[in-house]
């Protein structure tokens, strides 16, 4: 195989540029596709920081704390090398964003400024106003546009990855793409493709994720044989802006720089929440968790919100929402550290607050599972990486905050070289008829859509799904619930056989391209139910009241999903977690840990 | 009983860039906190123009959905605005949308902005490190020079002021303010100064920051609030040094 390999990485945001980045540097050649232009990807939504154990606030902080934080924030879910390795790269990753021009916040002597998050004690967290994640973008956006105009890389923005070339080994030869402009179906040949699509927040209907956050690409690879693992791990944030068309997060660090959460003592309080006395308010995280205090890990927080709105019956004027209040902050000071996502709530709710408490509610903001990988981010199929939010390796059953800029960028440099490394070796195909193949397979599956002339409009299943997958596979989940739902998800399947295109249109044909996605989504959601329904104990985010304490001993494992093609749904099979660097104890936040 | 409170919007439609652009009104029942995309969703869900007849869904670009990542840049009731935040209880009715006129239409709202990545191509918009190798850290830097840097580094290329501005057209072929803003973050960071010179000299000429004309309207719509016009007067009086130096040199 050539010295120069050629790598297709999908997906723009931090975990495949990061990719990029590397194989350019290694002399390869990389097409990278994205929905998007690569800098309005989705991490551009990133708000408070990144961690990084770079010990600069004389707290005695160390890596292999970084680590322990987030093994135990995880529910001790995660395999622990690879997370241990993660935490170890953390602190030159830093350095590398300081290097390529992130503005981060400085401390007076001019050095990187940090604060703390969520699930830790230290101020861990490096951080660019409220907007870090769009300042890294930016930073390794910068980058790849200067090895694109190098000739190293070539962009294919607004293409949709369809799915992998397999050739008659089951070995991947490249990709199915199309062109959201032409509708033009194409296959690009590879020597090893990296999958960097972030979340599936979609499936959920509204959530704190962007509009291409589908796991579309996800679902297609799982359907074409890669394993989906601890898919049910899905992270409700507490803090976000409900909205309309998408709910809007409100960053942890806004606790992170001294935020309190609260409601008023009394169901029902009509007072404007600056009137209601001290006394009268109930900072609860405070009162449960007196060590961690607001900055329990997410899904602490995120059920004890739930428990005060919907069991004690305590949300602001009887509805679902908590205060978040700010107000007690120096306004230079919120300026200075949180302005981004002040303005967020400026603009969209109207209120400044500065002035006063913001009311917010959780919402569907990560996922935890993803594809499977190994330790070196390959997929179980021969030439498939992964990287990102899109694969399960670092956060285990659930993320600590600030923790996902770090391990999108380090699944990346890892995905990158370790492709490189794999091209090198790789024996050239025997045939390569697949290719033709493949595209006729993506091209009957458009025409089928565009053909069919039911009564379902597929922007109303979506909305039918995501309030469905809200309701029961969510924060608080029951068996029966979830068999229901499974149900529901396949009379949702077949109704999808009687979908009708208000469009038929050959271009920018934005109602074929979201049916594709659709139908990935579906049989991803079943993959998310079942496991869910599967897991008969509590870790993490997920939570079943009918079975409230973590199992180690039935449970310590890694869901794996495999498509069974004949059967049109998932087979479930369960691997042990290495949990060989730091012994498995109970995970609690009212105490020291 | 109180009759439902409606919302009318008036949509140019084009259904790709070979045929002329025509007129569509939507009727949206009104709800609480909505903005032009979740309308534009509803539309969607349900494409019937407001005669009854059965259209299509409207095309357009949107992503994050929170005024960060740039996508959703339209005209609406004729100003250069991100749809997301555009809240339809604070537009005049019948809420008008049309894409961008400066650039090429896609289809419906959607145009193609991909000029904009070029230009930061041309004037080199990055910091050119040596590797992605653990090389110690970067320069370090005051709280003030930081203060200065963020604002800038913020530009979502939404390409708001390039629409607004009147000089940016096919006639001059202005390279627009985002562009030259971003010469002016790069050209103060202490290591992408490394590039000052070449990023002054791609901003000289036609095209180059000479063909503003100081109508200010960049600021005005920026939404970003970045400030624009300082970083052209700032970015023109080192291209004027640069000019007259390189003069002086040759």
């Amino acid at each position: 195989m050539a010295s120069n390999p050629k790598i297709i990485v999908i997906g723009g945001g931090l975990a495949g540029l990061s990719a990029v980045i590397k194989i350019a540097e290694m002399g390869g050649h990389v097409d990278l596709f994205s929905i998007v232009p690569v800098k309005r990807s989705h991490s551009v939504c990133a708000q408070g920081g990144i961690n990084a154990a770079k010990n600069l606030k004389g707290e005695g902080d160390s890596t292999w704390q970084h680590f322990d934080d987030t093994v135990y924030g995880g529910d001790f879910l995660a395999n622990q090398p690879p997370v241990k390795a993660m935490c170890e790269a953390a602190p030159g990753i830093i350095d590398l964003l300081d290097r390529m021009g992130v503005p981060f916040n400085r401390t007076p002597e001019g050095l990187l400024d940090f604060r703390r998050f969520g699930g830790t004690l230290f101020n861990r967290t490096a951080f660019a106003g409220a907007t870090t994640g769009q300042q890294l973008l930016y930073a390794l956006d910068e980058q790849v546009r200067r090895y694109e105009s190098e000739g190293k890389v070539r962009k294919f923005e607004h293409w949709e990855f369809l799915s992998a070339v397999l050739d008659s080994n089951r070995v991947c030869r490249g990709i199915c793409a199309m062109d959201l402009r032409s509708m033009e179906v194409r296959t690009f040949p590879a020597d090893a493709i990296i999958i960097a699509t972030g979340g599936n927040g979609a499936i959920f209907g509204r959530s704190t994720n962007s509009v291409v956050c589908t796991g579309s690409a996800q679902s297609a690879l799982y359907q074409q044989g890669c394993f989906y693992a601890n898919g049910e791990f899905i992270q409700v944030h507490p803090t976000c802006i409900p909205g309309e068309d998408k709910l809007r997060l409100m960053s942890e660090s806004a606790r992170g720089e001294g935020g309190r959460v609260w409601v008023p003592r009394t169901p029902g309080d009509k007072r404007e929440p600056k009137a209601i006395p001290e006394k009268e308010r109930w900072y609860f995280l405070e009162e449960w968790y007196p060590k961690y205090g607001n900055l329990v890990p997410r899904d602490i927080a995120t059920r004890a919100i739930h428990k005060v709105v919907y069991e004690e019956n305590l949300g602001i004027d009887g509805k679902p929402m908590v205060y978040l209040d700010l107000t007690h902050i120096d306004r230079k000071i919120l300026d200075r550290k949180l302005e981004g996502i002040l303005e967020i709530y400026e603009k969209f709710v109207g209120d400044d607050p500065r002035d006063t408490p913001m009311r917010i509610f959780p919402g569907v903001h990560y996922t935890m599972g993803g594809l499977w990988v190994d330790f070196t981010q390959a997929t179980n199929i021969p030439g498939i990486y992964a990287a990102g939010e899109c694969e399960y390796q670092y956060h285990g059953a659930n993320r600590l905050g600030a923790n996902s800029l770090v391990s999108c960028i380090y699944g990346g440099f890892v995905a990158g070289p370790t492709a490189v490394q794999y091209a090198r070796n790789l024996k050239t195909a025997s045939a390569n008829g697949h290719f033709d193949a493949e595209r006729k397979r993506q091209e009957e599956n458009n025409a089928t859509l565009m053909k069919s002339d039911g009564t379902e409009n597929p922007f109303k299943l979506w909305r039918e799904l995501g309030d469905l997958m809200t309701k029961n596979v969510t924060v608080i989940r029951y068996n029966k619930n979830l068999q229901e739902t499974d149900a529901v998800l396949c009379r949702l399947l077949e109704r999808f056989r009687h979908i009708n295109l208000s469009d038929r249109t050959q271009w920018a044909n934005t109602s074929v391209i979201f049916a594709r996605q659709l139908y990935n989504m579906l049989q991803l959601a079943r993959v998310i139910t079942q496991g869910a329904g599967l897991r008969d104990e509590s870790r993490g985010a997920h939570y079943k009241p009918d079975f409230p304490e973590r199992d180690d001993k039935n449970w310590l494992k890694t869901t794996k999903a495999t498509f069974a093609p004949d059967a049109d749904e998932p087979k479930f099979e369960f691997e042990p977690v290495d949990v060989s660097l730091i012994p498995p104890r109970p995970r609690r936040y009212d105490a020291v840990k | 009983m109180a009759e439902q409170k409606q919302v009318i919007f008036k949509i140019k439609r084009q259904p790709n860039p070979t045929v002329r652009p025509y007129w569509e009104e939507f009727e949206l029942p009104w709800h609480s906190g909505m903005n032009v995309i979740s309308s534009l969703m509803e539309i969607a869900a349900n494409p019937v123009t407001r005669d009854g007849k059965a259209t299509t869904p409207i095309t357009y670009d949107s992503n994050c959905l929170e005024e960060v990542c740039g996508s959703c840049a339209m005209l609406i009731n004729g100003r250069a605005r991100m749809a997301c935040s555009a809240l339809v209880d604070q537009l005049e009715q019948p809420v008008r949308l049309e894409p961008f006129s400066k650039f090429p239409v896609v289809r419906d709202l959607a145009v193609d902005r991909s000029v904009l990545f070029e230009n930061l191509k041309a004037v080199k918009a990055w910091v050119p490190i040596d590797g992605s190798y653990d090389l110690g850290s970067g320069p370090r830097m005051t709280m003030q020079e930081q203060e200065e840097a963020y604002p800038l580094s913020r530009c979502i290329s939404c390409c708001c002021c390039m629409e607004a501005c009147p000089q940016f057209n096919d006639d001059t072929g202005f390279v627009g303010a985002a562009t030259i803003s971003q010469v002016r973050l790069f050209n103060t960071h202490p290591t992408g100064a490394a590039l000052k010179r070449e990023r002054l000299v791609a901003l000289m000429g036609d095209g180059g920051i000479q063909e503003c004309g100081y109508a200010q309207n960049c600021v005005e719509v920026c939404p970003k609030d970045i400030p624009l016009t300082r970083s052209i007067a700032e970015v023109g009086g080192e291209v004027m040094k640069q000019a007259i130096g390189d003069l002086f040199r040759k």
